[in-house]
């Protein structure tokens, strides 16, 4: 029988954690039939850490991060046994003083930075904007700063950049905005949601150079949501694995690629071409994330799990340790990638 | 931005030709003519009558009769007013500043209550608040204008007595006029009653045209509001912590003005046809009831100068709102 377990990063105490979700539920929808989009999910996040969350779309990657952000809207509800951050309770906060860490302390960045900047104002404006509501810098002082912030995230010719719209960027350059702007107060942990994703492949590597240099200099906590296992293998201390907004194992980088415990993370690893050298065909997982109304009972993976077993379509698993990390099968998957059933 | 300009005036002066040619047309087809009016149908003399219609030109064809307007009208004479023996565009100066002054009233009631009404709905959308708003919005756009005036005159002036019957201002006082509008004319004339008299005559009419475009721009508002409120930038406006009503009033409203301003625009014209009714039932002396009392009197120079003045007003609105577009998006104003 499964049994519940406490994460040993967890039992390092809430304090000292930067973020610190415990048993977070995201439902949309009200009446006979809400959906949990995001169920039961933990993570935590240290102080100048990179934590990767990877998964399919649909995942409840973006759901989880959203709601620590306080941006998920009414009909959505928030639950959550634990969410704060740095010490400070961020479901009972007042919106007021939510407002005053979000921006400033916890900072976003999105996938389509050129939509995710206002058409209707010029990029400097969108920047001042964000130094004025949290660090009341105005005036001159404050279009130094930008200044400073537009070289720091590496805009040539920044200081003709600040009359511009939005729509005379190219995505990388707008991305680069939206991280300037991400930065301008100093945040202590900046979410990044699939940073590169609409990007050219060239332009995504800078970026996200740009990103884990300005984690270093400024020491921030880094949540990395992608799909891109790659990137993640590269500037990530801890991999988050979800699905069908579960969080299915966690675990320190290394680990989580030499000796994957869940079959999802196994299945992911195999879509990686470098993981395949030699194979005339990419591995893929049949099927799909299951959506609301096609649920399984059981382990949610069951239907598509290539060695489920019949405990699988009745009980839901629970996230149990394994070597340094946790994950969340019956049959977690042994140093060889066997699952411990034979 | 100039050849915009440029291209866009080269829309405008068919557009006027067009409205002649219809305004002519129009009160042509009417049977009756202003000599008919003015003597009366019965017992004319027919050689008073052939003379009459002689000294107006209105013996001639149709077509040279038309000729004859549109030279004139390239020398700027807008005709003279067969009834009163007055230039058209001397009568309408007069009394255009009231239906000015009635418009501008009526739009910012619209404005202010339509763009306040749509940002509500569209922030509370599926809830009570919303559907009250839009239902609310939905009888007004289909309010006729005449019921709508009579019944307000009989609830808040007759029944109630808050508001005079109709007019501009008690008949005690006796503003100069300096500049056309009443407000402006009774504050700078310092007495204190008048202003408050100008001002109890406006609200009103201005609540009864104005009616219909708030009912317009407010559900404009709202679903322009509720696409905008969608994007990824609002988002972004949120995540940077910023208080709800900014988000709302800064980064929403300034990318949903677009659709409302050409909603605006358009207005400007309903507005214009409505205020003749709406003048005609508060007997609110601007160009509305001129018009109407022109075409009853057959007064072809009047309705044609008329017409064509009100039409230049909404052209000249229109061609502010296509500047405008410049001034909210900024796409736009690069792509020029």
């Amino acid at each position: 029988m499964p049994t519940t377990h406490t994460l040993d990063i967890a039992n390092a105490g809430g304090s000292s954690m930067l973020l610190d979700i415990k048993n977070l539920d995201v439902t949309f929808g009200a009446g006979d039939n809400p959906f949990r989009a995001v169920a039961g999910v933990d993570l935590q996040v240290a102080p100048g850490e990179i934590v990767g969350i990877v998964g399919e779309s649909g995942s409840g990657k973006s759901v989880t991060m959203l709601a620590a952000m306080g941006l998920i809207d009414a009909p959505g509800r928030v639950t959550a046994d634990r969410l704060s951050f740095a010490g400070r309770d961020l479901l009972t906060m007042k919106p007021r003083e939510k407002r005053a860490i979000v921006g400033a302390e916890i900072s976003m960045i999105f996938q389509d930075a050129q939509t995710s900047l206002n058409p209707a104002y010029a990029v400097g404006d969108q920047l001042l904007e964000t130094l004025a509501e949290h660090q009341n810098l105005k005036g001159a002082a404050a279009r130094a700063r930008v200044l400073e912030l537009l070289e720091q995230v590496e805009i040539p010719d920044a200081k003709s950049r600040l009359s511009a719209y939005p729509h005379q960027l190219s995505g990388g350059m707008s991305q680069r905005v939206m991280i300037a702007m991400a930065i301008a107060c100093n945040p202590k942990l900046l979410i990044a949601d699939e940073p590169t994703t609409a990007l050219d492949v060239t332009v995504q590597a800078q970026i996200m150079e740009l990103l884990v240099n300005l984690q270093r200099q400024n020491n921030m906590g880094l949540i990395l949501i992608t799909h891109d296992l790659a990137v993640v293998a590269e500037v990530a201390q801890r991999v988050v694995v979800m699905y069908a907004g579960e969080v299915v194992e966690q675990s320190p980088v290394p680990d989580i690629f030499n000796t994957p415990r869940h079959p999802y993370t196994q299945a992911l690893l195999c879509s990686i071409p470098e993981h395949s050298k030699g194979a005339e065909r990419l591995a893929t997982l049949s099927g799909v994330v299951p959506g609301r109304y096609d649920r399984p009972k059981g382990c949610l993976l069951s239907p598509r799990c290539p060695y489920v077993q019949p405990v699988c379509h009745n009980e839901h698993p629970l996230l149990e340790a394994t070597h340094r990390g946790s994950a969340r099968c019956f049959f977690a998957l042994d140093d060889a990638g066997r699952p411990s059933h034979g | 931005m100039i050849q915009f300009l440029l291209k866009r005036l080269g829309v405008v002066i068919p557009t006027f030709l067009g409205i002649t040619v219809l305004a002519f047309a129009l009160i042509h087809v009417i049977p009756g003519d202003p000599v008919l009016v003015m003597l009366g149908e019965r017992n004319i003399d027919p050689t008073y009558y052939r003379e009459a219609m002689h000294r107006l030109g209105l013996d001639l064809p149709l077509w040279q009769q038309y000729l004859h307007y549109l030279g004139n009208l390239l020398q700027g004479d807008l005709g003279t007013s067969i009834k009163t023996n007055i230039p058209v565009l001397q009568e309408f100066l007069a009394l255009f500043p009231a239906t000015l002054e009635l418009s501008l009233a009526a739009m910012g009631f619209a404005l202010v209550f339509g763009l306040a009404a749509g940002i509500v709905a569209a922030v509370k959308r599926g809830t009570v608040v919303d559907h009250t708003v839009m239902g609310a919005a939905l009888t007004g756009y289909s309010m006729p204008i005449f019921w709508w005036g009579l019944i307000l005159i009989m609830v808040v002036s007759v029944h109630l007595g808050l508001t005079p019957v109709s007019g501009r201002i008690d008949i005690e006082y006796d503003i100069a006029p300096i500049t056309g509008l009443m407000l402006i004319d009774t504050l700078i004339s310092g007495e204190p009653g008048a202003f408050v008299s100008a001002l109890e005559h406006l609200i009103l009419p201005a609540i009864v045209l104005g009616t219909i475009p708030l009912a317009v721009i407010a559900r404009m508002t709202r679903s322009a509001m509720l696409e905008v409120l969608r994007e990824d930038y609002i988002r972004t406006a949120r995540a940077k912590g910023l208080s709800r009503s900014r988000v709302i009033l800064k980064h929403a409203l300034r990318n949903a003005l677009m659709p409302v301003v050409t909603v605006i625009g358009l207005q400007v014209g309903t507005m214009l046809a409505g205020a003749v009714l709406t003048e005609t039932i508060f007997s609110w002396p601007g160009i509305g009831k001129w018009l109407i009392d022109a075409i009853g009197a057959r007064d072809y120079p009047v309705v044609q100068g008329g017409i064509l003045l009100i039409a230049s007003m909404i052209i000249l609105v229109n061609l502010l709102v296509d500047l405008l577009y410049g001034v909210i998006n900024p796409r736009i104003r690069h792509a020029r």
